[in-house]
């Protein structure tokens, strides 16, 4: 069996940190500082990496869990995660539900008649409600924690088998992703349509970022050091950006030959392009490249916000939902000149800080306990999630 | 598309007023948006159409090509449409016939989309749809498929297309993804090579200039009334542009 590193990868946290942040600034709606996120570059956005780093050290944490204390321990601790993961889910729709109450309350426009008709949910909620709880009704960007809840329900037998045959894992999951595309499995969706994040597509990332935790990555790492790697990926990110600026700037469309528009559109997020993986990677081997485990900036203060909210994702993921909502509420409420976009951004992103480094202190605080008790964590485990 | 917003408001500090010949006939108004009308794609039959002096056009759409009240059809950008193509071709006889129904979603609209051709005749469908698509969550692929389909049946009805997609509804932006469906509206357009007008873009442009308040709680029309009216002109200056005959329309960039 495979046995797990027992040091933390502080880039994890970092990156997961950023990602969250990005998810952040992305789920403002019309929010002028989502400018900067990548996804608006490339083809891949924030929520790839918030994907892949979730399998990484769900493979991390509960890997080294599977060797020391075996499947039923580390299942039971993967799936009360799941169940948390899932309360969390739930205490944002009432939150949602509250801010849909209000607007159909307060709102009236004869510009938006048809708009408002997506209120009518509320006149039959005892259907609406029962279907977000076993998660067919997803409101607008509510659609990656029922995602992250499937993908751990699925976890256990997926990481029993990494660590015993991870290359058997890592193509079982590709072959489960091709077939998906052969037969275009998906999960229902309400009231009608498809889940946004296909988990049969997305287990792919989540299930590389395990295989990487458990040893793929050193394997991998041949390849990660290859100038010609270097290069192609650079070139494929050059090439993604200047699609993307055909977005932008539609007179540029003319120098995108046919096939090459037929052969990449519609770039398909709900079933993970492969394009979006692509440019994912490549992003990854760039970041690789220039950001080695020792980096000595991971040590510093000025990566400390955001490895201190990678660390307490759930946490920080849940309320980077609800202050997204609180944002675009100020928007429509108060101004939306473009320096209230930047302090709700800033100020946004400095409470999702704050709150992170919350419920470190609180965790420390209960690891701690009321006697003196051996750490239950090792040294080097930083005191993250999984 | 935020950034393509973005880039149009620096591109309009950049270029000052004076760079379009359609300056003089467009309300100040409406006129900031004017970078946002892409004229892409060429509108063969409407050029005919207008050759032969009689363009018919067909208006397909849902609740937001309608105004609410007693003079909602007349003050609906429809029938400002006309209006404005009747001031910018004279001696064209201009007639705007609409098949316009609430809470349709594409695939909807297609079920009438036959006997309506068959009725107008026209040289162009202009297809405002993609709201109620985004509304129930319609699966992309349907959506696109949808699309693809009615074009391809307006064009073997010897009609060109133009397509609108959603409004830009502030309020409801956190609980309907409009934005996705109304680019993928333009990869449809690209696709088939029909011009899109991008309503989202260009209302989210007016409401971030602040050139109309679409944020305010008002049962008052005056507002809902002048956005119908300038996308109205706006379509008009698309259409003819885009039927101007004998001018390489990919090389018309700025």
């Amino acid at each position: 069996m495979i046995k797990v590193s027992t040091e933390r990868d502080l880039r994890l946290d970092l990156f997961r940190g950023i990602a969250l942040w990005l998810i952040f600034l992305d789920h403002i709606p019309s929010n002028a500082v989502s400018w900067i996120t990548i996804r608006n570059y490339g083809f891949s956005d924030a929520t790839e990496i918030f994907v892949f780093i979730s399998g990484y050290t769900a493979a991390f944490v509960y890997g080294r869990a599977m060797s020391e204390h075996g499947f039923i321990v580390a299942s039971a601790r993967v799936l009360k995660r799941a169940w948390q993961i899932y309360i969390a889910h739930v205490f944002l729709f009432a939150i949602y539900l509250a801010e849909i109450a209000y607007v159909a309350h307060s709102f009236d426009n004869p510009l938006y008649t048809e708009e408002m008709g997506v209120l009518d949910f509320l006149k039959n909620p005892e259907v609406t409600i029962f279907q977000a709880l076993i998660l067919k009704f997803k409101p607008v960007n509510m659609d990656v924690l029922p995602l992250y809840i499937v993908l751990l329900f699925w976890f256990p037998p997926v990481l029993w088998l990494l660590l015993r045959a991870p290359s058997i894992a890592l193509v079982a999951s590709a072959t489960l992703y091709a077939l998906m595309w052969q037969f275009e499995w998906n999960i229902p969706a309400y009231p009608q349509g498809e889940w946004v994040f296909n988990p049969f597509a997305w287990q792919l990332l989540f299930v590389f970022g395990a295989w990487c935790a458990l040893g793929g990555a050193q394997r991998l790492a041949r390849w990660l050091n290859s100038p010609v790697v270097f290069g192609l990926a650079v070139a494929y990110l050059l090439f993604a950006f200047g699609i993307a600026m055909t977005w932008y700037f539609p007179r540029l469309a003319v120098f995108v030959p046919k096939f090459v528009g037929e052969a990449i559109y519609p770039i398909d997020k709900t079933n993970l392009d492969v394009l979006r993986i692509l440019h994912f990677l490549s992003l990854a081997v760039i970041t690789l490249w220039f950001v080695p485990r020792d980096w000595p900036l991971l040590r510093s203060r000025v990566s400390w916000p955001a490895i201190v909210c990678g660390q307490h994702s759930l946490e920080t993921f849940c309320l980077g939902v609800f202050l997204a909502f609180a944002g675009h509420f100020v928007f429509t409420e108060v101004s939306n000149r473009l320096l209230t976009h930047i302090i709700v951004s800033v100020s946004g992103i400095a409470i999702m800080v704050a709150a992170a480094a919350l419920v470190s202190w609180y965790k420390r605080m209960e690891r701690q306990g009321p006697g003196p008790r051996p750490p239950s964590i090792k040294p080097g485990y930083a005191g993250g999630d999984a | 598309m935020t950034g393509r917003i973005l880039i149009s408001l620096a591109l309009l500090v950049l270029a000052g007023p004076a760079n379009s010949q359609n300056l003089a006939e467009l309300p100040a108004k409406c006129r900031v948006a004017e970078q946002l009308v892409e004229r892409d794609f060429a509108l063969p039959r409407v050029l005919r159409a207008i050759a032969a002096k009689r363009l018919d056009i067909l208006v397909l759409g849902a609740g937001s090509s309608l105004l609410p009240g007693a003079n909602g059809i007349k003050n609906a950008y429809p029938a400002r449409l006309q209006i404005a193509l009747a001031e910018k071709l004279p001696g064209v006889a201009v007639k705007v016939t609409t098949d316009v129904q609430a809470r349709r979603t594409a695939a909807e609209m297609m079920k009438t989309l036959g006997p309506a051709l068959a009725a107008a005749k026209p040289a162009l469908m202009v297809w405002q749809t993609g709201t109620v698509d985004a509304m129930q969550a319609i699966d992309l692929d349907q959506f696109s498929a949808a699309l693809g389909h009615g074009i391809n049946i307006a064009h073997s009805a010897g009609a060109d297309v133009v397509l609108i997609n959603a409004q830009f509804s502030p309020r409801t932006e956190s609980m309907i993804a409009l934005g996705t469906y109304a680019e993928n509206m333009r990869w449809v357009a690209l696709q088939q090579e029909v011009p899109l007008f991008d309503r989202f873009s260009i209302m989210k442009l007016w409401a971030d200039l602040g050139t109309f308040d679409l944020y305010s709680a008002t049962k008052k029309l005056d507002i809902a009334e002048r956005v119908h009216d300038c996308i109205g002109r706006l379509l008009a200056d698309l259409v003819v542009e885009s039927a101007k005959p004998d001018e390489p329309h990919a090389e018309s960039g700025r």
